[in-house]
C-alpha cells in the first residue's frame, strides 16, 4: 500500500492545485474589493471567467503564428508540473526530485520566454512594449531569488524543497535572521514575478502601465483561459512555494496518509493569511513608475544579501 | 583502426584535400561537393576518435621527424585532446554539410577555391592545437589556425569593415600568441634551467616542478594570451568585429569551436602543465570570467545586428566557461577535489553545449543573410511564415542559449549553479562571502540571455516584417533572385535548401540530446577531471541510474530532465486534446489598434526599443550617443513633420584602452619615420654609429 501513498498525494497535490488557484485569485479579488469599499463578485468569480472563456470561439490575430497558439498550453504544461514538485501537501512526492529550485525557476523561465515570444508575435506596439518590460522585470528579480535561495540552502544544505521542509520541520522552530532577511527578499521578488502590484497590476489595461497584460492583450477563448488559469496557478504556487521554505510546519511527512486532512486545513489557513497579506500590501501601496522597479528589485536583493551576511556572521 | 590512426587519418584527409582542390578550381560546384564532403569525413573520423579516446581513456603519443633539428614533432592523444577534438569535429561536421548549401550562393559571384583551401587549413590547424605535444608544434597550429581564419574573415574583402576587421583580429591574435609564446619559453628554460631544447616538449614540463615565480609569470603570460584569443573582456574588441562579416559558416566555427581552443590551452596548461597553483590564480579567472559573462552579455541585447548580437553573446559564454574554470581551480587549490572535479565537469560540458548551440545560432542567421540579403534585425521581421524550418531551428537554438530545461544550457548553467551553491565549505571567510556574489552575476547574466534571446528571435522572425517600406520580404534580393535555386515567392518562400537545413537540424537534435541525458555525458567526460585533479563525478552523479542527475548527493539537488520533458509534453497534449473535443471555431481577425486604422509595420516593437529598459538602467556600462531631432515644416514651429532618431551604442574598452594605445603607436611610427631619409650616406652613417656604439659597450 505505502508503494500508492505517493501517486495518491501527487494526483490530490495536482488536483488541488487546479481547484484551490482560482479559489485562491477569487479570496484575494473578494478581499481587495472589500476593502476598497466595492461589492465582490464572489469567490467563485474565476471559475465562471475560466468556463465562459472555454465555451467561446478563438479570434486569431492576422499574422499569428503557431507560436502564439502553442504558448497557452506550454504555459499550462509547465505550471502544472511545478505544482506537481512543489511540497504544497506532503514532502512524500514521487515527482518531487525531477527538480530543485533552480529548475523551478527555469520551468517558470520556459512560461515566461514563450508568452514574452507569443506577445511579440502579433506585431502590436502593445505585445512588445510588454514582452520587454517583462524581461526586464525577470533579469532583475534572478540574482535576488538566487540569493535568497543561497541564503536558505545555507541552513538545510540543500535546493530540494522537499529536503528543505524536511530538514525546517525536523529541527524545530528557531528564530534565524538569515531566514528572516531571506522572507522579506522572497516576498518582494514574488511580487515582482507574480505581477502584483507595486510592480505590475493585473487589473489594468491601461497601455502605459501594463506588462503581463500587455503580452496577452491578443488571446481569446480557450487560449486565454489557459493562460488565466495558469497565471492563477502560478501566484498560487509562489505562495506554496513560501510557504514550503519559510513555514512549512503543518506539511504532512513521508508515509503518513492520516495526516492528509490537518495539511490541507493548515494550507487552506495559511494560504488564507498570504492572501490577506497581499491585499494589504496592494490596497496599501500605489503601481510605481517602472523605472522605480530596479530599485525596488535592487532592496530585495539587500535583503537576500544581508540574509546570507548575518548566517556567516551570526549562526 | 585505433583512435590516433583514426584521428591521423583525418588530418592526412584534410591534407590531401588541400593538393585535390586547386585542381577543381575550374569547376567550382562540383569544388564544393568534393571538398566539403572531405572536410565532413575527416571531421567525422576525428569526433569518432576523440570520442573513442575519452571513452577508453586512452593516452599515447607519436614523435614524427620534421620541424626543428633538436625537436622533432610531438603528437598526443588523451582524454583531454580527445574531448576537444569531439567538441570541434562534430560541430565542424555539422557546418561542413551546411557549407554546401551556404557557399553555394558564391558560385558565380566570386572564386570560392580559396576559402576552401583556407577552410581546409582552418580545420587541420583546430585539429593539431589539441594534438600537440610540445610548445613548437603547438605554437605553428595556432598560427595555422589564426591566419587561414584571417583570410576567412577577409574572404568578402571588398567590403571596408571587413578588411578592418581581419586586420584588427590579426593584430590582437598576434599579441596574444607572442604571451603565449613567452609563458611557454618561462615553461621550457625553468625545466631545463635555460639549456636546449628538449624543455619544449609537454612531457618536461609536466616533470618540472616550478618555482612560484616563474610558475605565476607563465601562467599569467598564458592567461592572457589565450584570453585574447577565446575574447575575454578587455581583450575582446576583435571578436564582435571580426565573428560576424565573415561567411556565416565560418562564423559559426570560428564562435562555436575556435574559441574553445583557447579554452583548451588554459585548462592545459594550469591543470596539466603547471599543476600545482595558489587559490588566487583561480579567482584572477573567476573575476575575469564574471565580467565576461555579465558585460559581454549587456552588449550583446544592445545589438542591431544579428551576427554581432551572436558574437557578443559568444564572450559571455566563454565567460561562463570561465567561472567553471575558476571555481574549479579554486576548489582544487583547497583540496576540495570532488568540488572541484564538478565545477570542471559543468566547464567542460558548457563548452561542448556552447558548441552546438552557437553553432545552430549563426547557421540560422546565416539562413537568414542568405535568404533576405540582411544583417539588421531592425528591418527583419514576421520570417517564421517564410521560412519555418529556419524559425523553428532557430528557436532551439535560442532555448538552449537561454538555459531553458530540458535544453542542453540549462543542464551545464545547473551544474555551475550547484558549484556555487557549494562554495561554503570553503575555509576561507572573504571567499565564502564573495562567492555567492558571483553567483548572483550569473543569474543575472542567465536572465539576461533570455531577455537577448527573446529579442533576436522576436525581432527577427515574429511580427510583420519591418523592411523600410517594403510590406513585404525582398524578393528581388540579389541572392534570393538569380544565384539561389530554393527560394521562390509564397508562404514557405524564402527557406534555405536541405543542406543547411538537414544540417541545423542535425544540430538541433544534439543540442536536446545534450541537454537530455547529461548524466551519459558526465559519464563519458568523468575521466578529465579523474586525470586532472584527481576525482570523479560520475558515482555520484548517476548514482539513481540515468534518469536523475544528482551532482553531489541526492538530499542536495536533483534534475530530471527526460521527466520534466515527457510531463510537459504529456500535459501540453492533454489539454490540446480535451480542448479540442469540442469544436470551437477559429477566426482569424485584424489587429486590435486602439481604432487608429493605420497600423504600419514600423509602428512595432523593434531592437532598439526592446532593449530600451536595460539600456537605461546598465547605460552607466556603455558609452550612449541618443540624437533626436525634430524636422519642422517652414513657418511652423509647433507641429513637427518628422522626427529623427539616432542611437549610438559603443564600446567603452575601445576608447579606454584601444585607442591610446592605437595612437601611441602611430605617433611613434610617425617619429621612427623620420630616421627614413631615402639617402644611402644617411644609412651609412647610422650603420657606421651603430658599429661604434657596440664596439664600445661589447668591448
Amino acid at each position: 500500500m505505502s508503494q500508492i501513498y505517493p501517486v495518491i498525494i501527487e494526483i490530490l497535490q495536482i488536483a488541488i492545485l487546479l481547484i484551490a488557484a482560482p479559489v485562491f485569485i477569487g479570496w484575494i479579488r473578494m478581499l481587495k474589493c472589500w476593502s476598497q469599499g466595492r461589492t465582490s463578485a464572489g469567490i467563485l468569480q474565476p471559475y465562471r471567467d475560466i468556463a465562459k472563456l472555454f465555451t467561446k470561439d478563438v479570434v486569431l490575430a492576422e499574422n499569428a503564428s503557431w507560436i502564439f497558439r502553442f504558448t497557452p498550453y506550454l504555459v499550462f504544461g509547465v505550471t502544472v508540473l511545478v505544482g506537481a514538485i512543489v511540497p504544497i501537501l506532503s514532502v512524500d512526492l514521487p515527482l518531487s526530485a525531477t527538480a530543485d529550485v533552480i529548475v523551478l525557476i527555469g520551468l517558470f523561465a520556459i512560461a515566461r520566454f514563450f508568452t514574452a515570444l507569443a506577445g511579440m508575435d502579433i506585431g502590436t506596439a502593445f505585445g512588445g512594449m510588454g514582452s520587454s518590460r517583462e524581461m526586464m522585470i525577470a533579469s532583475l528579480a534572478e540574482p535576488a531569488m538566487l540569493m535568497a535561495i543561497f541564503t536558505v540552502s545555507l541552513v538545510s544544505r540543500s535546493t530540494s524543497l522537499s529536503q528543505i521542509v524536511h530538514v525546517i520541520t525536523s529541527k524545530g522552530f528557531i528564530l534565524r535572521p538569515s531566514i528572516a532577511f531571506a522572507v522579506l527578499a522572497f516576498i518582494f521578488i514574488a511580487i515582482a514575478e507574480t505581477g502584483r502590484i507595486p510592480v505590475d497590476n493585473p487589473a489594468t489595461h491601461l497601455e502605459l502601465t501594463m506588462i503581463h497584460e500587455a503580452m496577452i492583450l491578443e488571446y481569446s477563448g480557450r487560449h486565454l483561459a489557459l493562460m488565466e488559469w495558469a497565471g492563477m496557478m502560478k501566484v498560487f504556487l509562489f505562495a506554496s512555494i513560501g510557504i514550503a521554505v519559510f513555514f512549512p510546519w503543518g506539511i504532512a511527512p513521508k508515509d503518513n496518509l492520516i495526516y492528509l486532512p490537518a495539511a490541507i486545513l493548515f494550507l487552506a489557513i495559511k494560504l488564507c493569511l498570504a492572501g490577506t497579506g497581499l491585499v494589504l500590501i496592494e490596497t496599501g501601496l500605489a503601481k510605481m513608475r517602472i523605472f522605480r522597479i530596479p530599485e525596488f528589485l535592487g532592496s530585495a536583493f539587500l535583503f537576500a544579501t544581508l540574509g546570507m551576511l548575518s548566517y556567516f556572521i551570526l549562526e | 583502426m585505433s583512435q590516433f590512426e583514426l584521428v591521423l587519418f583525418s588530418i592526412i584527409i584534410l591534407l590531401s584535400g588541400l593538393v585535390i582542390i586547386p585542381l577543381f578550381a575550374r569547376y567550382q560546384k562540383l569544388l564544393i561537393y568534393i571538398s566539403f564532403s572531405l572536410t565532413a569525413l575527416s571531421s567525422v573520423l576525428a569526433a569518432a576518435g576523440g570520442a573513442l579516446a575519452v571513452a577508453n581513456n586512452f593516452n599515447q603519443s607519436v614523435t614524427i621527424p620534421i620541424g626543428l633539428p633538436d625537436l622533432p614533432v610531438h603528437l598526443r592523444l588523451d582524454p583531454l585532446s580527445g574531448f576537444f577534438l569531439t567538441v570541434i569535429g562534430l560541430l565542424s561536421f555539422f557546418v561542413s554539410i551546411y557549407s554546401i548549401g551556404y557557399i553555394k550562393a558564391f558560385v558565380g559571384k566570386r572564386s570560392v577555391t580559396h576559402l576552401v583551401i583556407f577552410y581546409c587549413l582552418f580545420l587541420i590547424g583546430m585539429f593539431s592545437v589539441v594534438l600537440s605535444d610540445d610548445a613548437f608544434s603547438f605554437l605553428i597550429s595556432w598560427e595555422v589556425m589564426a591566419a587561414s581564419s584571417y583570410f576567412l574573415v577577409m574572404f568578402e574583402d571588398e567590403r571596408t569593415e571587413n578588411r578592418r576587421a581581419a586586420f584588427l583580429y590579426l593584430v590582437v591574435a598576434h599579441i596574444g600568441a607572442i604571451a603565449i609564446l613567452l609563458s611557454f619559453g618561462i615553461m621550457a628554460g625553468a625545466a631545463t634551467d635555460f639549456k636546449g631544447f628538449s624543455g619544449y616538449t609537454f612531457d618536461a614540463m609536466r616533470q618540472t616542478e616550478f618555482s612560484v615565480g616563474w610558475a605565476t609569470a607563465a601562467f599569467l603570460l598564458a592567461f592572457f594570451g589565450f584570453a585574447a584569443k577565446a575574447g575575454v573582456i578587455p581583450f575582446h574588441v576583435w571578436l564582435p568585429e571580426a565573428h560576424p562579416v565573415a561567411p556565416s559558416n565560418v562564423s559559426a566555427l570560428m564562435s562555436g569551436v575556435m574559441l574553445k581552443t583557447a579554452i583548451y590551452g588554459i585548462i592545459r596548461v594550469t591543470f596539466d602543465l603547471i599543476g600545482d597553483f595558489p587559490w588566487w590564480w583561480g579567482a584572477v579567472v573567476l573575476m575575469f570570467g564574471l565580467i565576461t559573462a555579465l558585460m559581454g552579455i549587456l552588449y550583446a541585447i544592445m545589438q542591431q545586428d544579428i551576427k554581432r548580437l551572436l558574437a557578443y553573446s559568444s564572450v559571455e559564454n566563454i565567460g561562463v566557461i570561465l567561472i567553471g574554470i575558476g571555481l574549479a581551480m579554486i576548489f582544487a587549490s583547497f583540496e576540495m577535489p570532488l568540488l572541484s572535479a564538478l565545477a570542471l565537469t559543468a566547464a567542460l560540458y558548457h563548452t561542448l553545449n556552447h558548441a552546438m548551440f552557437k553553432g545552430l545560432l549563426f547557421m540560422g542567421a546565416g539562413a537568414v543573410l542568405h535568404a533576405t540579403n540582411e544583417r539588421n534585425m531592425e528591418k527583419m521581421g514576421g520570417l517564421i511564415h517564410k521560412m519555418p524550418w529556419t524559425a523553428v531551428l532557430f528557436l532551439i537554438g535560442c532555448v538552449s542559449i537561454s538555459a531553458l530545461p530540458p535544453f542542453n544550457g540549462f543542464a551545464s548553467e545547473w551544474l555551475t549553479f550547484q558549484a556555487f551553491l557549494l562554495s561554503p565549505s570553503l575555509p576561507s571567510p572573504l571567499l565564502n562571502l564573495l562567492i555567492p556574489l558571483g553567483a548572483t552575476l550569473v543569474a543575472l547574466t542567465v536572465a539576461l540571455a533570455a531577455a537577448c534571446f527573446v529579442k533576436a528571435f522576436g525581432i527577427t522572425f515574429l511580427g510583420h516584417w519591418r523592411g523600410g517600406h517594403n510590406p513585404s520580404p525582398p524578393f528581388d534580393s540579389p541572392l534570393a533572385k538569380g544565384g539561389y535555386r530554393g527560394v521562390k515567392g509564397g508562404k514557405g518562400g524564402l527557406e534555405v535548401d536541405w543542406f543547411m537545413r538537414s544540417a541545423m537540424i542535425l544540430t538541433a537534435v544534439s543540442c536536446l540530446v545534450l541537454g537530455v541525458v547529461p548524466t551519459l555525458i558526465i559519464n563519458w567526460i568523468d575521466i578529465l577531471p579523474e586525470q586532472l585533479i584527481g576525482s570523479r563525478i560520475a558515482a555520484s552523479a548517476g548514482e539513481f541510474g540515468w534518469l536523475w542527475l544528482t551532482p553531489i548527493a541526492h538530499e542536495r539537488a536533483s534534475y530530471s530532465a527526460p521527466i520534466v520533458l515527457i510531463i510537459v509534453l504529456a500535459v501540453v497534449l492533454l489539454a490540446y486534446i480535451l480542448l479540442h473535443i469540442r469544436k470551437a471555431a477559429v477566426h482569424r481577425a485584424p489587429l486590435w489598434d486602439c481604432g487608429f486604422e493605420k497600423i504600419t509595420n514600423r509602428m512595432q516593437y523593434n531592437a532598439a526599443s526592446f532593449s530600451m529598459p536595460i539600456r537605461r538602467i546598465f547605460g552607466f556600462l556603455f558609452s550612449i550617443r541618443e540624437d533626436v531631432r525634430a524636422v519642422y515644416p517652414t513657418g511652423n514651429p509647433l507641429f513637427p513633420k518628422r522626427l529623427h532618431y539616432h542611437l549610438k551604442v559603443r564600446d567603452r574598452f575601445w576608447g579606454l584602452l584601444y585607442k591610446p594605445v592605437a595612437d601611441a603607436s602611430i605617433w611613434i611610427s610617425r617619429k621612427v619615420g623620420k630616421l627614413q631619409q631615402g639617402r644611402i650616406q644617411m644609412y651609412l652613417i647610422y650603420s657606421f654609429i651603430t658599429i661604434i656604439v657596440l664596439l664600445l659597450f661589447l668591448r
